[in-house]
């Protein structure tokens, strides 16, 4: 029996890969059809995925500064960080004293002539801060108001809006990658679903005697399944390894031609890339091979089945 | 219902091994293709069923064969209703029944060993049984020399008897022919039909639909006579009765 069922699996299997070379143009274009929507998938997932990536990256370095009244208290300041510290989307607090201040300020913006002007003088004697750092850049408005209605608190400044644009980009590059990928699955179910009924149609006195000789349902169907799923991978290895050819080098090209755009960028690598991206392409692949070959199946064989 | 095996339920039946019980069959409201039809066919029997175009008899193939379903009454094979059959008991059902058209309904882009092979590997049987089975087929119809040519390289008559061994070379326990000198020549009808008797010898039970008056006539077996799908007459050793068209 368990023989019997694998002889059968391998037979449907050959009948199946046979299909496919004898409908050649149609299978072509169905290969081609899903290739074209995967590999557009595969660069909106680049894409994406490294704008979520970077959105990460800026929520752990995207903070706010809190600035203090003038002579401020030391037990105020302390009360001030605790008050902080305690909220949620805070990750991590970190005091910033005047001199340190000065001392950033003097080495990065200043050239040491002027530096030198200023002798031992700290013009940022009242600069002591709170560098604040979120999990959750969204919250960044919510957090800020909160800091300015402490006691002792003068200004709170925020990289207004730097992050909730990435995120905003991000988003929007999501919903039209969507959009353009839905409309090219659907294309590619139905050239699928074409190549399979064109299968059936060359099959068709095949299929009748099967059907008069006691085949199974599944050794009718299962070879059309195998022809539809098969295109589904080959739909979904072809843009896996031209994206795989590519990604490195149009990461290299953008940092290199747009150095000051992409410079401060962070890159996911391509292992990390193609560690979801492969799974998820092929997956897809199988899964419009399969959804088309079975509704095509089912439609076409009922006009031909005798049951 | 259990899964069916024909071959197991026929070891034992006193029942008919086919019984149609008033059973009509409309295509379209209120055009009858077979009417109040009641007949049975006993283990082991030779029927002719006889008419002219369009009395219906290719429906009562259709029914035995489970390819269309009553409008009205019941069909039992081996005391079981086909119409009560699931889907999955259809298949089972089939390879229980050899069938055999005027049109032959070869594989044509297979010869004459991978037709009759077709047949065996549909129903999943091992390869080394197959390899066994149908060279002795192909020899009981007489075509071990032509077991490579195609369809397109054999005569009607040749192609018949490779149709006729793909229909035996399961074991069937019915044979329905439907046609099957339609397309012949008296000489390879004769041929034909000599084989279908030596099957019946053999203990099947053979279903012949045919036009073909001369062959009824000389070989005087039961014949069920159909007009405008209604059985006019029911003979054993009967003959074609032209008179009544």
């Amino acid at each position: 029996m368990y023989m019997q069922s694998i002889r059968t699996f391998f037979y449907c299997l050959k009948q199946g890969l046979r299909s496919i070379f004898h409908n050649g143009m149609f299978s072509l274009a169905s290969i081609g059809t899903i290739a074209a929507s995967l590999f557009l998938l595969g660069l909106f997932y680049f894409v994406t995925s490294n704008v979520n990536f970077a959105v990460k990256e800026a929520e752990q370095n995207v903070g706010v500064t809190v600035l203090f009244v003038e002579d401020c208290p030391e037990e105020t300041i302390e009360h001030i960080g605790e008050e902080i510290k305690k909220r949620a989307e805070v990750a991590r607090v970190e005091f910033v004293s005047a001199e340190e201040a000065w001392e950033t300020f003097r080495t990065e913006s200043l050239n040491e002539e002027l530096a030198a002007t200023f002798g031992e003088d700290n013009p940022l004697e009242d600069s002591a801060s709170y560098e604040v750092f979120l999990n959750d850049v969204s919250m960044q408005s919510v957090l800020i108001r909160f800091i300015e209605g402490l006691e002792g608190v003068r200004r709170v400044n925020a990289l207004d809006g730097v992050a909730e644009s990435m995120e905003g980009i991000s988003r929007m590059i999501t919903v039209i990658s969507v959009a353009i990928i839905v409309i090219l699955v659907a294309v590619a179910i139905f050239l699928i679903r074409m190549t399979v009924s064109i299968g059936i149609s060359v099959r068709k006195e095949e299929i009748s005697i099967m059907n008069l000789i006691g085949a199974t349902d599944f050794f009718v169907r299962f070879p059309f399944v195998v022809e539809g799923v098969t295109l589904g991978i080959c739909g979904a290895l072809l843009p896996l390894g031209i994206l795989h050819l590519i990604y490195g080098k149009v990461i290299e090209y953008l940092t290199g031609e747009f150095e000051s755009v992409f410079q401060r960028m962070a890159f996911l690598s391509g292992h990390d890339v193609f560690m979801k991206l492969t799974p998820l392409l092929l997956g897809i692949g199988v899964l419009i091979g399969w959804f088309g070959s079975t509704s095509s199946t089912r439609k076409q064989l009922k006009k031909i089945s005798l049951r | 219902m259990a899964e069916y095996d024909l071959h197991k339920d026929l070891q034992n039946i006193q029942a008919p091994v086919i019984h149609f019980d008033h059973v009509s069959k409309d295509y379209q409201k209120g055009i009858h293709a077979i009417e109040d039809i009641s007949f049975s066919i006993n283990k082991g029997e030779f029927v002719f069923i006889v008419g002219s175009s369009g009395s219906g008899k290719s429906t009562l193939i259709r029914l035995m064969l489970r390819e269309i379903l009553p409008t009205r009454g019941k069909v039992y094979v081996a005391s079981r209703e086909l119409s009560r059959l699931r889907r999955h008991q259809i298949s089972k059902y089939r390879r229980s029944i050899g069938v055999v058209f005027q049109d032959f309904r070869l594989l044509k882009d297979r010869n004459a060993y991978e037709n009759v092979a077709f047949a065996q590997r549909v129903v999943e049987v091992p390869p080394a049984e197959i390899k066994k089975k149908v060279p002795r087929m192909l020899s009981m119809v007489g075509l071990s020399e032509k077991y490579k040519a195609f369809p397109s390289e054999l005569s009607g008559g040749e192609q018949q008897r490779v149709a006729l061994a793909r229909a035996l070379v399961n074991n069937p326990v019915i044979l329905l022919a439907d046609e099957p000198t339609g397309n012949l020549d008296p000489k390879n009808s004769w041929e034909i039909m000599h084989l279908l008797e030596e099957v019946n010898r053999r203990g099947t039970t053979v279903v012949v639909v045919t036009h073909n008056h001369e062959v009824v006539d000389m070989m005087q077996k039961r014949v069920i006579t159909l007009r405008n799908g209604r059985i006019i007459s029911d003979e054993q050793k009967g003959g074609y009765v032209h008179a009544k068209y």
